[in-house]
């Protein structure tokens, strides 16, 4: 795949804060292609947020690029739809409110009915039509949170970014909602980049897992390409061959060598994994596309 | 909620009672003392008392504190006629009122009309809040009569001057309040506006101010509360027109019946401004 195929591009993203010798995170480098979902994991403090921000434009990075469709990305934009951490709705407006600010910040010169249609139509999307008119604190944190989505759906943005949108909620209400997303992303062809902590979460929904090391000086250090279909469902992902060979690999990233590849240790460029099944059962074999 | 309305009736009724009680206080003061004084006077002194415009048969020889009849008989007096207009010392009492209101009005609505643009620049930029903090600091706990020489020298006009006091007073707490409750507003919030390109103007109007309605309505609570306070105070000194005015006018009358009687509207009123603002802060208040 040559980099011009690649609707986002990192290229050697750093920061830094004034009184620390070493960068939270150096030399990130890596690409997402149209349509794709990608999932970034690693610990808390690796600067995970602040990549994501740098792609929302909320924050400028010390160093390094992002592109997205060829376009250098230098402020925040309507192309990019950002879910936050915590919810981030405004508790003063209605679930319709709440997304018609949205909207009418896309398309400006809509009447106010059609920002309601489409403002229905989202809220819809998500399950929530009979709480639209209800103010963001009578609804459960898995409503708000969908709200959240909604609201970034909403102004159809070229890329989604979400940052740990489900971190808040309980087991159940995370599994449905995921569900949600994953079907919406797949009707809408969507780009996204999500941040999470959760594994489960990440072979469930991600295309592509980038696998980051711990801070200081954190980077991007393996791209896992997901081996299974893209037609994931929950309920069926731990009878799938590959889904204990790619979670196995996932978590001994996380538990062991992700901190051995603090301070600079890692690659700069991320290397390509692509968990397959070997001839043993026992210890799988992962194949590296350097 | 039965238990929460049987507490309400309970406060209610003991509500009730203090206010008995106090006003059977009040008419156990004022019981004439004893064998009634007026046989003590000699028929030239109740002559004397005639001439100087006092019925003696009237005036009791208590210690001169009104009693519950006489305070009750000028308040349906005062009540009866509010309008009425008997020249510069002899005005209704909602004529005083009136004065009163527009007062605080007019310096309150300039007050509001500067500090919350004002408080907003401060609240958005630390730069500005360092820069006047030294200023508010010192302004702020001057007591707002302390102007008033200097009012009235540079404005020379004396019901100008009252308004200027009102200003003066009620700027510091909306100025520091919206400040502050601008500068609160959640970082999220902001992000969510910037991510979605939003005006400044839609930015001030849709999200800041909302955001900071609530702490900026407080602010503007306090004011009143203390404008009301001042304006009482800063018309004695004036003079012309007000409650304030009618209060003096009347300790200078000896009325005491209609000092309390001034007394009683001011607090009634007071009561019904504070509670507007705490309807309109209850309005813009949202749930977390």
């Amino acid at each position: 795949m040559s980099t011009n195929d690649l609707f986002l591009k990192v290229e050697s993203l750093a920061k830094s804060y004034p009184g620390n010798s070493e960068p939270v995170f150096d030399e990130v480098n890596f690409g997402i292609r149209r349509g794709e979902f990608v999932c970034l994991i690693g610990h808390s403090g690796c600067g995970k947020t602040t990549i994501l921000n740098v792609l929302a434009g909320l924050e400028t990075a010390s160093a390094g690029h992002v592109f997205m469709d060829q376009r250098e990305v230098s402020g925040p934009s309507l192309e990019r739809g950002v879910v936050f951490q915590g919810h981030a709705l405004m508790p003063w407006l209605s679930v319709r409110k709440n997304i018609a600010f949205a909207v009418r910040s896309k398309w400006p010169d809509w009447s106010a009915a059609q920002v309601d249609e489409h403002v229905e139509k989202y809220v819809s999307l998500v399950g929530l039509s009979s709480a639209i008119d209800k103010k963001p604190s009578a609804l459960s944190g898995g409503m708000k949170q969908r709200v959240g989505i909604a609201r970034a759906f909403a102004i159809e943005p070229k890329m989604l970014l979400l940052d740990e949108p489900f971190g808040a909620l309980d087991a159940l209400t995370r599994g449905t909602i995921q569900d949600e997303l994953l079907r919406i992303c797949a009707e809408t062809r969507q780009t996204v980049f999500m941040i999470t902590h959760d594994v489960d979460e990440a072979i469930l929904l991600a295309d592509t897992i980038l696998l980051m090391s711990n801070g200081p000086q954190a980077r991007v250090a393996e791209a896992v390409r997901n081996p299974l279909p893209r037609n994931r469902e929950r309920a069926r992902l731990h009878h799938e061959p590959l889904y204990y060979p790619l979670r196995n690999h996932l978590v001994d990233f996380l538990v062991s060598r992700s901190k051995h590849l603090s301070h600079g240790r890692a690659p700069s460029t991320p290397s390509e994994v692509h968990p397959s099944l070997d001839n043993n059962p026992d210890r799988p074999a992962l194949h590296r596309v350097a | 909620m039965k238990t929460a309305h049987k507490q309400r009736l309970q406060s209610g009724l003991l509500s009730l009672l203090i206010l008995g009680c106090l006003l059977g206080l009040w008419y156990l003061a004022t019981l004439p003392s004893g064998a009634a004084a007026g046989t003590k006077l000699t028929p030239e002194q109740i002559e004397y008392q005639k001439m100087l415009g006092k019925s003696p048969e009237v005036e009791k020889a208590n210690n001169g504190f009104p009693t519950l009849g006489q305070m009750g008989e000028t308040i349906a007096i005062n009540l009866a006629d509010p309008f009425y207009d008997k020249g510069p010392n002899d005005k209704g009492i909602a004529i005083q009122l009136g004065h009163s209101l527009g007062r605080v009005a007019l310096g309150f609505g300039i007050a509001a009309l500067l500090a919350i643009p004002l408080g907003f620049l401060i609240g958005m930029s630390p730069m500005i809040y360092r820069a006047l903090d030294p200023f508010i600091q010192l302004l702020k706990p001057i007591s707002p009569l302390a102007w008033m020489p200097l009012a009235l020298y540079t404005i020379k006009d004396s019901a100008i001057s009252g308004v200027f006091v009102i200003f003066i007073c009620s700027v510091w707490p909306m100025l520091i309040n919206t400040a502050f409750g601008v500068a609160g507003v959640r970082r999220e919030w902001l992000n969510v506006a910037k991510t979605l390109e939003v005006s400044r103007w839609r930015l001030a109007f849709e999200v800041i101010l909302p955001a900071a309605a609530p702490t900026i309505l407080t602010g503007m609570r306090i004011s009143m509360g203390i404008a009301w306070l001042v304006i009482v105070a800063a018309e004695m000194l004036v003079g012309g027109t007000g409650i304030g005015y009618f209060v003096w006018n009347e300790w200078n009358n000896l009325s005491l019946t209609n000092v309390i009687f001034a007394i009683l509207v001011i607090g009634v009123v007071g009561m019904v401004l504070d509670l507007m603002f705490a309807r309109a802060q209850k309005a813009v208040t949202y749930v977390d």
